[in-house]
């Protein structure tokens, strides 16, 4: 996983309530077999009319947007399926941070284990810095995740709270199998004690 | 040492898998058995590889094929080009990593949550995972079973363990005898009604009570499948002689003397008397009328004797307002006899119902008897074993008879990922356990059912009360 510092960046405005999973990623791109690759159907029918076509007014298709790498947007970002793809389309697409009021449970869960940094702000603060994404590539956000804080193009600073172990883990870029891995004696003597304890337990193997 | 303080069957089955507790609560949870499919788990395989990783475990992980794959002519290959790449990538997947597999040609192929009890993979006591969220029908075994993402069925392969913080205990006591016509698919229906689909969220629930213990594995099965319907984590039932003798002889169960090793330690599996749940609710069996569903959650269901509820007697707008787009969705309106309602499809199916004892009770209805002219459908069995054992007992023909499609086995129009989805604005009667917007195909209309319900559905080419015919 790509570790996550700071980001400086242009930030796209999304100023929507419950964008589910579904907008994030329709149902049917889930017959892929790579995690890569989804960016282009990122907010796909937000983003594109029936012919296929660009929608000029929404805000990924703006020429100050393309290259966003930062997403600001309002409450409950994430709801619906658990589909592990709308992560996936978001970062192919380029976007390494969400700011939002707050998160549906397991999409935020499914953002660490992406290397997204999903920001919670309060409602006014993230008015504020969609004001400030409205100025495009005139006004750059830096997210600093060592810190805690959300610089404003003015250089103001907002600060965010983050769980420790997670902080941890996008510093370092360490996904959650590395981290488990440090647990391997452990694991290997749980293995070893089932196997006198349960001696009964059989292998699976087909011929 | 000091007597410790009574536990759920859920307590139980969590504390014999901890591994280590780290300082935040969260654990390091030790998985048994890890069932794969096509779906969820190539971007796994593709994470291994490019990290240089090994499957830890091949010898408790099993793959199969069955939401994309075609139930026709299995000498055929599969048609749509992004179905057969997955179910190609999983072939290759499981070679380079060492991984059991059924393949689509095999007769233990089937919907993963029915071969893993068939094959004695599912076991009492076990974690069970698998990246699909049905794994919940494995509770049924005694055994703490629960879907989860491709990440984590990732982290699974790599080190047969998940990070995992423990769920609150809920305790679903089915009282009484079951009421005539009535199976395990009306009591869950009717559970799902009462606790609605958050009822169960951070809960595992255990089912218990004597409409529960006198129910078959495949009943049991039915019931803990669709307990992830009620938002819970999971759902459990413990194990008993129905389950011992259920076990005894498949495959990959304990044989011989480690057999008897294993039902001893499973008899001390069930939780202890004053065991303390976070939340209880009590059913009474006796008073079941077989369920349908009306609208686009599971628990928008009522008993076949009842109307559709009109949307404005509800309390607040919100739920107004989801009720009439519920109803416009599924073409009803509000006081409509549930038995009045028409129906073009018939899916006899699913991880939900789908085993031998499903495809007899839908069989008992159709004997003798034609499907009505406006109806078509399939009966689509659980596992290739499941569709020889029914052969056997010609139970094919009683439905070839009837005027039914009778199939190879896979998830087929539960999701309508492969060929087989209902056209839009059609309706469905539905042995499945998802009547979303869209589930069995776009503009698709599904009322859910048990099988008995739904063959009668099919003679009748209305929803009908099947106790009339049994
Ligand atoms: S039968 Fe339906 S619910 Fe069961 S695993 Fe297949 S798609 Fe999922």
């Amino acid at each position: 996983m790509t570790p996550f510092t700071i980001l400086t960046g242009v930030a796209a405005p999304l100023p929507l309530a419950n964008v589910d999973t579904d907008k994030i990623i329709p149902a049917r791109f889930l017959k892929t077999i790579k995690r890569t690759g989804l960016g282009v159907h990122l907010f796909d029918t937000l983003r594109y009319d029936e012919t296929g076509a660009e929608r000029p007014e929404f805000v990924l298709n703006q020429p100050a947007y393309r290259h966003a790498e930062i997403l600001v947007a309002h409450e409950n970002f994430g709801c619906g399926s658990s589909r592990e793809h709308a992560p996936w389309a978001l970062l192919d697409f380029g976007i390494r941070c969400v700011i939002a009021p707050d998160f549906a449970d397991i999409f935020h869960n499914n953002c660490f284990k992406n290397g997204i940094l999903p920001v919670r702000l309060p409602r006014e603060v993230c008015d504020q810095l969609i004001e400030d994404s409205k100025l495009g590539g005139n006004a750059r956000i830096t997210v600093d995740l060592e810190r805690q804080v959300v610089v404003r193009p003015d250089g103001t600073e907002v600060h965010f709270e983050i769980d420790a172990f997670r902080k941890n883990s996008l510093l370092h870029g360490l996904d959650d199998i590395g981290q488990t891995l440090q647990h391997a004696p452990a694991i290997d003597g749980f293995e070893s004690r089932e196997k006198t304890e349960k001696s009964w337990m059989p292998a699976i193997s087909v011929g | 040492m000091p007597k410790q303080n009574p536990r759920t069957l859920f307590d139980k089955v969590w504390d014999s898998h901890v591994v280590e507790k780290l300082p935040d609560g969260t654990c390091v949870l030790y998985i048994d058995r890890h069932l794969v499919h096509e779906v969820t788990s190539p971007q796994a395989f593709e994470g291994l590889r490019m990290a240089g990783r090994k499957v830890r475990r091949p010898d408790a992980t099993i793959a199969v094929v069955d939401h994309n794959i075609h139930t026709t002519d299995r000498s055929l290959p599969i048609v749509e080009e992004d179905s057969r790449i997955q179910v190609e990538t999983l072939e290759r997947n499981v070679v380079d990593f060492g991984v059991p597999y059924f393949p689509l040609r095999d007769a233990r192929q089937g919907i993963v949550h029915v071969i893993g009890p068939e094959q004695g993979i599912s076991l009492p006591g076990f974690t069970i995972v698998c990246g699909d969220s049905h794994t919940s029908t494995h509770g049924a075994m005694g055994a703490l079973a629960f879907g989860i993402g491709t990440s984590e069925v990732e982290h699974v392969l790599a080190t047969q363990t998940l990070l995992q913080k423990p769920a609150k205990n809920m305790l679903v006591r089915v009282d009484g005898k079951l009421a005539h016509g009535c199976t395990a698919k009306d009591i869950v229906l009717a559970i799902i009604g009462r606790i609605g689909t958050a009822g169960g969220t951070g809960h595992v629930i255990e089912f218990g009570g004597e409409a529960i213990r006198a129910l078959d594995m495949s009943g049991r099965m039915t019931v803990c499948n669709m307990s992830i319907e009620a938002g819970a984590r999971a759902g459990m039932i413990a194990p008993d002689d129905v389950t011992f003798a259920y076990i005894k002889g498949r495959p990959f169960a304990p044989q011989g003397e480690a057999f008897d090793h294993a039902v001893a330690y499973w008899r001390t599996l069930p939780s202890d008397d004053g065991a303390v749940y976070d939340t209880t609710v009590v059913l009474n069996a006796a008073e079941l009328v077989p369920q349908v569903t009306w609208g686009t959650s599971p628990e928008t269901v009522a008993p076949i004797t009842g109307v559709v509820p009109d949307p404005e007697a509800a309390d607040d707008e919100a739920k107004r307002v989801q009720l009439r787009r519920m109803l416009s969705y599924m073409g009803l309106t509000a006081g409509q006899k549930l038995s009045d309602i028409p129906i073009d499809v018939v899916f006899i199916g699913s991880c939900t119902n789908s085993r031998i004892e499903d495809l007899r009770a839908a069989a008992d209805v159709l004997r003798g008897r034609k499907i009505a002219e406006r109806v078509r459908g399939m009966v689509v069995p659980g596992s290739g074993l499941i569709k020889q054992q029914a052969e056997a007992e010609g139970l094919d023909r009683v439905f070839i008879e009837a005027g039914l499609e009778w199939r190879e086995a896979g998830c087929s129009m539960c999701l309508g990922m492969n060929p087989d989805k209902i056209k839009s604005g059609e309706r469905c009667a539905s042995t499945s356990n998802r009547n979303f917007e869209g589930r069995q195909g776009q503009g698709g209309r599904t009322h859910l059912l048990s099988p008995a319900m739904a063959a009668a559905a099919a003679v009748k080419g209305h929803l009908t009360d099947v106790r009339e015919f049994v």
